[in-house]
């Protein structure tokens, strides 16, 4: 059995509550929420923070709803609620593709959507799907609140730009006409972490590309983005070719690493392939 | 489900309490004052150890005790005699073989202050060279490892070979076709769900150890305590409580193990020590390790003449395989399969490299695994130089019915099959024809359909003893049977579940012997101190062994109950005859309807009913089983593959596994132990691994890196059946708890290489990961051992 060091724990009332514990405790506190990686990591000793402050109990972090033209993701809102909402299946196939692939039933129904991003795994899978459809994340600390565009968000493996006195709060994504998204993803099994995954966005004027995001993840893809890929793409028609071309300018522009999980060819190989796939997916959807 | 009155299926008596969480574990064990112990391991494959300084983990409030390979030694107890006649170190004092090895043990008042003490123990180590590829151990620049061996001056641990060589090697100097293949069966871990573990309780006033274990071998530990202890054997009581699943993971005594006695006789006090899953996959045992190289030769036509194998062995650090002392490299002779061929040989190395020890576990019936993964590959190899089905190969070389008894090229004897007959059943479950041309239509369009076959013969239940010792302990196994005067039976056997649900099936063999209900009779397990000696669960040698000893008991005490109910009936007990119909058993007058039921013999047989002058009373007996010869289960297992041609990613769409395991007791336990074995099959074919980077990282120690199949990699499974009874076993019986293991990764293989077809492939390792498959697509296989650059 695995067992933590010792540390103190808190139960935040309130976002401002939680805000006072972070300042009283110090950065070698740390917010607990679902907990799927930050327990884990602190049995195994490789994170040992002096304080977990709870904030499991902040109803104001788990909504999830549309605000006129915004889709509205609180930090809390667990990925199986995620998977669970009909308006996000709707508007944004995407989420509940990923959704579906990431770990397991038993991990969604704790693991948080807020929590994935700031843990900043540089294989996880929200992030890729973020960066597609380039959200905003909602920032509050002692002073007051900020947005951060989802692609200034990660500055590195396991580094946001949350500081230690703050709290992701939500995500916001715009909710566009003519848009379709979609999400590939390989995995040695299911549950796993992916070899590579892909997230595709793309919105279509008249069989026109007017606007393309593409999210990719464990490929070592900058801000888990391809801008170069996107950039092709706009103004084109989004046929076979198109997208073939784009998933290469996609791969080539990737930077993996070997692992376990595959050698750093294939994982190029995977980058390209599923961005096909997840375009081709997206640019159907544009035009139903 | 109702209860039958001796074989059939009945829910498992087991599962009333496991399905409560009522079921006891070795971890549930807490005794009053009990400490608990922790481990601090080498982050290091290969390092001197310089110093080790435990003053500040001793000056820890909560600390008892910290125990260091000094200390042991002082006690002759820093080395262990392993399994197979080497010696491991319990904690290190010299240098430290593997990443994870034992170098010290804290003995704290909770399970967090031993972990904290861990990180107050300084060590100082001096890294050397680690030998990590086994291909490489051998050069004459390798690192020795056992530099602790007098004299040594390589890793090589042995040279075992078997078969004749002349006669192979002339008939591959004749033959019209041959085929080269090497192959590895990479290391993998049983990975049972509980832990490894031991609650060790030291009573100074009585002298007596009481160790709880989860062993699948209490019998052979005890004896084993007494040895490396010096313990005297009967004031040892080894208790093994409900076990996690075991898979071989269980049979071995672990540095842990005697830790916590030590921990135990050093604080006066009981030690609880329990394995972390990383611990688990890092430390105690693993499985296969096997560099192979195999020949075929063959007629043009497609009959099979000879096999030729030479293998390298990658032992670890400590050669601590389990298996009987005349094998080095267990049954692995056994690679000629179910084919009648003339000639056969095997060269096996055995070789020390800077990794965990261990080498046989995980139903691997003593390497019978890694035997017919490599004769299954090669069929498929032989039938893809000659442009054959592979299934049309399989059954013109399989061996035919009327040949059994069979004596194989390298000296087994296979006591009964019909394989032919199996075959064809999956054939036909399959629907083979239908999938060719199924997979011709696909490959016309570009998809990827691979349809594998294996058939699998298989040799277990170990003994006989003169053949098979575990450190010169003969494998038979005893049973003791109380009869009680209403009829209600005990059973006490020497081997112990892990999940095969011997509390049901034993129960059902004594139930059918004396026409009695299988909910009147209990099985005893587990305890040194309850049941009588015997060599214990593995190898699928519970039914074969313990199993017959419990047919045998019963048939004694029945023939017990022939001589009372002969004086209650007044008769002669020649004129009774045996009879057992929906109400039981009993013994009946020849040609009258007078009779005694089994229960009312039970009375009368602890009653004052006067008896025969030599019958005794009671009805009890005990019985030692001394298997004549192994057991030979075998099967025909078909598996149906999809492979993603982009991404490399495999699916199994289909399999069908039909067994044959002689008479089955309780068919639903059998089928639901090949379910575990296919699911194990689908694991180690697809994605179970454990690799090292050069510097001797373990790269698979937890489950986030060694995965283990769920239910969404697994179809659902096809099963069928054939039953040819074993000659020799008392009821008919084969063992089965492997045998879904063995047969199924070669056909998962099979079927994935056989999808591939159209690029060429011939071969690639396990686990065939996407990966694994792009890369092997693109004619750059992955060299699965190591970690992948």
């Amino acid at each position: 059995m695995q067992v933590p060091a010792s540390f103190e724990f808190e139960r935040a009332e309130s976002v401002p509550h939680a805000l006072e514990l972070l300042e009283r405790y110090g950065p070698e506190a740390r917010l607990v929420a679902g907990g799927h990686s930050l327990i884990p990591m602190m049995k195994l000793r490789l994170a040992q923070p002096d304080a977990l402050i709870d904030i499991n109990g902040l109803a104001e972090l788990s909504q999830l709803g549309v605000e006129g033209d915004t889709l509205v993701i609180g930090a809390l809102v667990r990925h199986a609620a995620l998977l669970a909402d009909d308006a996000v299946g709707a508007y944004f196939p995407i989420f509940h593709e990923a959704e579906r692939v990431i770990a397991d039933p038993v991990v969604r129904n704790r693991g948080t959507v807020g929590g994935s991003l700031c843990q900043a795994d540089p294989s996880e899978d929200l992030s890729a799907a973020f960066a597609a459809v380039r959200a905003d994340a909602v920032i509050v600390g002692p002073g007051g609140s900020r947005t951060v565009p989802i692609r200034e968000f990660h500055v590195g493996p396991y580094e946001t730009v949350v500081e230690p006195g703050e709290i992701l709060t939500e995500l916001r994504v715009r909710i566009k006409p003519g848009a379709g998204s979609a999400y590939e993803k390989v995995e040695r099994r299911v549950g796993d972490w992916p070899v590579a995954a892909v997230g595709a966005y793309l919105r279509t004027n008249e069989g026109m590309i007017v606007e393309a995001g593409l999210g990719l993840t464990a490929v070592g893809a900058e801000h888990f983005a391809a801008p170069d890929a996107e950039a092709y793409l706009i103004g084109k028609a989004a046929g076979e070719d198109v997208l073939r071309e784009a998933a290469r300018i996609a791969a080539a522009s990737c930077a993996p690493q070997a692992d376990q999980r595959g050698p750093v060819d294939y994982k190029r190989h995977l980058a390209g392939e599923l961005t096909y796939r997840a375009l081709s997916r997206a640019a159907e959807r544009s035009r139903a | 489900m109702s209860t039958p009155m001796g074989f059939g299926r009945m829910h498992r008596k087991e599962d009333a309490r496991f399905i409560r969480g009522r079921g006891g574990y070795v971890d549930d064990v807490n005794l009053p004052g009990m400490l608990y112990g922790a481990i601090l391991r080498s982050p290091h494959a290969h390092a001197r150890i310089v110093s080790i300084d435990t003053s500040a983990a001793l000056a820890h409030p909560k600390v008892k005790a910290v125990i260091t390979g000094e200390t042991l030694a002082g006690l002759n107890l820093a080395w262990m005699p392993t399994l197979s006649a080497d010696t491991q170190a319990v904690l290190a004092t010299d240098k430290v073989r593997f990443q994870g090895q034992e170098v010290a043990f804290v003995v704290a008042e909770d399970r967090y202050s031993a972990r904290d003490a861990l990180e107050l123990i300084d060590v100082e180590y001096d890294a050397l060279d680690a030998v990590i590829d086994a291909r490489k151990s051998l050069d004459p620049d390798a690192p020795i490892i056992r530099d602790d061996h007098e004299g040594r001056a390589d890793n090589k641990i042995f040279d075992w070979e078997a078969g004749d060589k002349a006669t192979t090697d002339a008939v591959f100097a004749q033959a019209e076709v041959t085929v080269t293949q090497d192959m590895l069966y990479p290391r993998v871990h049983p990975a049972p769900l509980e832990t490894c573990g031991a609650v060790a309780d030291f009573d100074k006033v009585t002298g007596k150890l009481t160790v709880w274990c989860p062993t699948q071998a209490p019998h052979a530990h005890r004896t084993l305590y007494a040895l490396v202890a010096g313990l005297p054997e009967h004031k040892i009581r080894v208790i093994s409580p409900d076990i996690g699943g075991g898979f071989g993971n269980k049979v071995g005594i672990y540095p842990g193990y005697v830790c916590a006695i030590v921990g135990s006789i050093v604080t006066g006090k009981p030690v609880k020590w329990m394995e972390d899953r990383s611990e688990n996959l890092m430390s105690t045992s693993f499985a296969r390790d096997y560099h192979m190289r195999g020949e075929v030769a063959a007629t043009r036509d497609g009959k099979i003449q000879a096999i030729r194998v030479k293998v390298l062995a990658d032992h670890g650090a400590f050669n601590g395989t389990a298996q009987p002392t005349k094998f080095p490299a267990g049954f692995f002779h056994v690679f000629t399969g179910s084919y009648d061929l003339r000639a056969a040989h095997c060269e096996v190395t055995g070789v020390y490299t800077n990794k965990a020890p261990g080498g046989v576990a995980y139903a691997c019936s003593f390497r019978i695994t890694e035997a017919v993964y490599l004769v299954e590959r090669m069929i498929d190899v032989l039938a893809m130089e000659l442009g054959a089905d592979p299934a049309e190969l399989r059954m013109k070389n399989l061996l035919r019915s009327e040949q059994f008894p069979y004596t194989s090229p390298t000296g087994w004897e296979y006591d009964s099959g019909d394989y032919q007959k199996t075959l064809q059943l999956a054939m036909d479950m399959a629907g083979y024809d239908a999938l060719r041309r199924e997979q011709a239509e696909k490959r016309d369009r570009g998809e990827l359909m691979g349809i594998g076959i294996a058939f699998f013969t298989e040799a277990v239940g170990a003994g006989p003893r003169k053949h098979m010792d575990i450190l010169g302990l003969g494998m038979a196994d005893g049973a003791e049977l109380r009869v009680h005067p209403t009829g209600k039976a005990v059973l006490r056997v020497s081997c112990q579940s892990q999940g095969q649900g011997h509390e049901t099936t034993f129960a059902q063999i004594v139930a059918s012997e004396l026409g009695i209900s299988p909910d009147d009779v209990d099985v005893v397990h587990g305890d040194t101190d309850q049941t009588p000696f015997g060599l214990g669960t593995y190898g699928s040698r519970s039914t074969p062994v313990s199993g017959a000893a419990a047919a045998m008991v019963s048939r004694k005490v029945r023939e017990r109950a022939r001589q009372v109910a002969a004086a209650m009936l007044e008769a002669s007990p020649e004129d009774l005859e045996w009879a057992v119909n929906e109400s039981g058993g009993a013994w009946t007058v020849a040609g009258t309807g007078a009779g005694k039921t089994i229960q009312e013999i039970a009375l009368a047989a602890h009653s004052s009913l006067e008896l025969p002058e030599g019958i005794e009373g009671h009805l009890d007996a005990t019985c030692v089983y001394n298997p004549p010869n192994l057991t030979y289960p075998f099967g025909a297992y078909i598996c149906v593959v999809d492979v993603d041609p982009g991404t490399g990613q495999v699916k199994v769409r289909r399999f069908i596994a039909v067994d044959d395991c002689g008479v089955r007791i309780n068919p639903m336990i059998v089928e639901g132990q090949v379910h575990g074995g296919l699911a194990d099959g689908v694991g180690m074919a697809l994605m179970q691994l454990m690799a090292f980077d050069e510097d001797g990282n373990h790269l698979g120690a937890s489950f986030m890196d060694y995965l283990l199949p769920t239910a969404m990699e697994c179809p659902s499974w096809e099963l069928g059946e054939t039953v040819t009874p074993s000659p020799h076993h008392p009821i008919g019986a084969k063992g089965v708890g492997e045998s879904a293991t063995v047969g199924s990764p070669p056909a998962v293989v099979n079927a994935v290489l056989d999808a591939l077809r159209p690029f060429g492939v011939r071969h690639a390792d396990m686990p065939l990961t996407p990966a694994g498959v792009w890369r092997a697509m693109q004619g750059n296989p992955i060299r699965t051992d190591l970690a992948i650059s």
